[in-house]
């Protein structure tokens, strides 16, 4: 680089630079706060979703599948399960709760979790609260 | 070595090679049970040992940081580090909660484990990258604190040199942004908001101020041109880096349940983020080309080469391959994600980590560079490792492609678990590479063999 272009002018766009973005990134961090009462379905959180999204962290979910595309890439994204499940939570209680302790020989296996009815009512009605915040139209298509 | 302090260093450059080990070892587990579903069921969970294999990563990267910073910030600074014994404390400190950790994933249900460390007092648990119970959280902070402490109080005191004022800048901001993983609403969409302040933030912000920095100061050492040019670049560099890194963060803030404009400003913001990596490759070899001194340590001087070149690609290309709004509506959390996501990490952060270590460990050991023989080995695995690494990448960018063609973008899309069948022979050929990875790192650590015994001892430098 040349000399005009001089190491106090490129320390003064890292500070002033950074400066703003950090401001700029606050200002709308602060503005999607304000929307996000429409879009995320806050009205459906539950003490029972609460719940059960404890229930979903402390088994560690996001291990094997995503979540609103976020996660692991191991098992079915499950952001719109709810829905792909025919709008059943009874649909995902009975699949969550029919896994084999053993897996299924020679396929990918989701683990026998051994939940309570309160704690499987929980994850589903969770699973039922995600499927409804309002995400851009993603996933394309229901296969997720 | 100017100062008997950095000798700290080498605990946790050994840690963190360790545990290196220990990740690839479990990815490879990961790889196989991708093509053979039930392999270690019920014992080993795909997501124990996933886990196991990205919280290893992080917890070595941090390792190396560490020694990094205990290693150039007193030679920086032309001080003594201002408590040699709180270093080797932190270390074991960070080490055992580490190893505790791991052993907790593994040899007990996660359920479990968040029942016996009281998860329900402070829920933080859970969540991608984040999954250690939160009294390991809480150590964490405790360490970095510590950590800072001593390199803070080794800076403010010594000589202030950019290198180490913007390595310090990194290093504080990578512990006030962990803080983040302590907040964890039941309301989903902000859970993932501030969830990607600790791990875009990272890896895309103030991770790469420590990289530059490290960089920085290999360049410094092994090419011997004039400091004042070196640290403008770091300048450019980083200043690129948060202009375009801290709105890019909009890239993770398309389909969460985030306003539409972030789509707009994830894109334009996140496309410019390839710029810093490449100024990262023009600036290492324009320095290595314009070098006033051969240094004897020529794999050193090839790894500072990779680390620039394999961040570009990893970080830079990949990421930008899927970065823009309407590619990533059919792209988003697919193989394409896992392909970028496996260079990008090895190309910017374990080889940063390798490069110090090559640059940094035979001078600790009190000779310039390790013996011919010993470093033609390091070569080797520098090549086995990294060329590896190329076809991880390509060949889940294959199976990624296939994947989001057959699952999201067909008329006729079909089921997850079905795409996951046909593209199998994608996931076999990564296996593979992924056993020439593993070979590439057997043969970087005989090298460590190979270099015998020290020169000189280590004191006498
Ligand atoms: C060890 C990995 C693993 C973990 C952990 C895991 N799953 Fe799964 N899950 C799978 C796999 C694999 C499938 C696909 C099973 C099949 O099709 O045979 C699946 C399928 C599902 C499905 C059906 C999806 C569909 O579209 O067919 C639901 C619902 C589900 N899991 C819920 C959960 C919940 C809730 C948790 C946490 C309590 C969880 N899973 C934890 C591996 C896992
Ligand atoms: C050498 C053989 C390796 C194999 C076979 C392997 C395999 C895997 C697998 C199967 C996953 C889980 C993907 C999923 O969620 O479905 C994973 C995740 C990950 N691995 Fe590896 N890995 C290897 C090496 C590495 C290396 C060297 C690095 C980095 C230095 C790395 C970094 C990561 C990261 C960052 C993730 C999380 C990815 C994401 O969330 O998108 N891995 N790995
Ligand atoms: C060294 C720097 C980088 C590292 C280590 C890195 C690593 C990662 C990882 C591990 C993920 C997966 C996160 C998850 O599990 O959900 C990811 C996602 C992503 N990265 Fe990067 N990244 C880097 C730089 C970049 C850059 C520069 C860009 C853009 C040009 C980019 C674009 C993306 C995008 C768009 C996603 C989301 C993918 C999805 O929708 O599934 N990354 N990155
Ligand atoms: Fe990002």
């Amino acid at each position: 680089m040349s000399e005009v272009f001089t190491k106090s002018m490129a320390r003064n766009i890292y500070y002033g630079g950074s400066l703003f973005f950090v401001f700029l990134f606050l200002a709308l961090t602060f503005d999607t706060m304000k929307t996000l009462p429409q879009q995320d379905n806050r009205a459906a959180i539950t003490p029972q979703v609460a719940l059960g999204k404890r229930v979903w962290e402390e088994n560690n979910c996001i291990g094997c599948h995503t979540l609103l595309g976020e996660g692991a890439y191991f098992a079915p994204e499950l952001g719109n399960v709810y829905k792909r499940f025919g709008n059943s939570t009874e649909a995902i209680k009975a699949f969550i709760r029919s896994r084999p302790a053993n897996g299924i020989p020679g396929r990918r296996s989701m683990p026998q979790f051994n939940l309570s009815e309160e704690e499987l009512e929980g994850v589903a009605q969770f699973l039922k609260y995600t499927s409804e915040i309002k995400t851009q139209n993603w996933p394309p298509n229901i296969q997720g | 070595m100017k100062y008997q302090s950095q000798k700290v260093a080498r605990l946790y450059f050994m840690a963190a090679i360790g545990l290196f080990t220990g990740q690839i070892l479990f990815g490879l587990i990961l790889g196989l049970q991708y093509v053979i579903g039930d392999f270690l069921f019920p014992a080993v969970p795909f997501n124990v040992a996933r886990m196991v294999h990205t919280n290893l990563l992080i917890v070595w990267l941090l390792f190396g940081f560490m020694g990094a910073a205990y290693y150039l910030v007193p030679e920086e600074a032309e001080r003594e580090l201002f408590s040699p014994k709180l270093a080797v404390a932190l270390f074991w400190i960070f080490l055992v909660a580490g190893a505790l950790t791991i052993l907790g994933y593994l040899l007990v249900p996660y359920s479990g484990l968040a029942r016996l460390t009281g998860n329900d007092l402070l829920p933080t648990m859970g969540r991608e990258f984040l999954e250690q119970p939160t009294i390991t959280k809480l150590g964490i902070v405790v360490v970095a604190l510590g950590f800072l402490y001593n390199i803070g109080m080794t800076i403010l005191s010594g000589r202030k040199t950019v290198i180490n004022m913007v390595l310090l800048t990194g290093l504080v901001g990578l512990a006030v942004l962990f803080l983040f993983a302590f907040y964890n609403p039941d309301n989903l969409v902000k859970d993932k908001y501030y969830w990607w302040w600790v791990v875009h933030l990272w890896v895309e912000g103030v991770w790469e101020l420590i990289l530059g920095s490290i960089l920085a100061f290999v360049l410094v050492k092994v090419t011997g041109v004039d400091r004042e040019v070196i640290e403008k670049w770091l300048y450019v560099i980083i200043a690129m880096t948060l202009i375009t890194g801290i709105i890019g963060t909009g890239h993770h803030y398309y389909w969460i349940g985030t306003p539409g404009y972030w789509q707009w400003l994830g894109s334009v913001f996140s496309a410019l983020e390839p710029i810093p990596f490449f100024m990262m490759t023009v600036f290492a070899f324009n320095m290595i080309n314009k070098r006033r001194l051969n240094h004897p340590n020529k794999a050193a001087v090839l790894w500072a080469e990779g680390t620039a070149v394999m961040a570009f690609l990893g970080a830079g290309v990949w990421g930008f391959m899927h970065t823009l709004a309407p590619v990533n509506y059919y792209t988003h959390g697919t193989q394409i994600t896992a392909a970028h996501g496996h260079m990008a990490f090895y190309g910017a952060y374990a080889m940063i980590v390798l490069t110090i270590i090559s640059y940094a460990w035979p001078i600790l050991r009190g000779e310039k560079a390790a013996n011919q023989r010993a470093q033609v080995l390091e070569m080797w695995s520098f090549w086995l490792m990294t060329v590896s690494m190329v076809f991880i990448t390509l060949f889940l960018t294959g199976a990624g492609v296939l994947q989001t063609w057959l699952q999201r973008y067909t008329d006729d899309p079909l089921p997850f678990m079905v795409v996951q069948e046909k593209i199998a022979p994608f996931y076999w050929m990564r296996e593979a590479a992924g056993v020439v990875f593993l070979i590439g790192l057997l043969v970087y650590l005989y090298a460590f063999v190979a270099r015998g015994k020290p020169a000189e001892d280590a004191t006498a430098a």
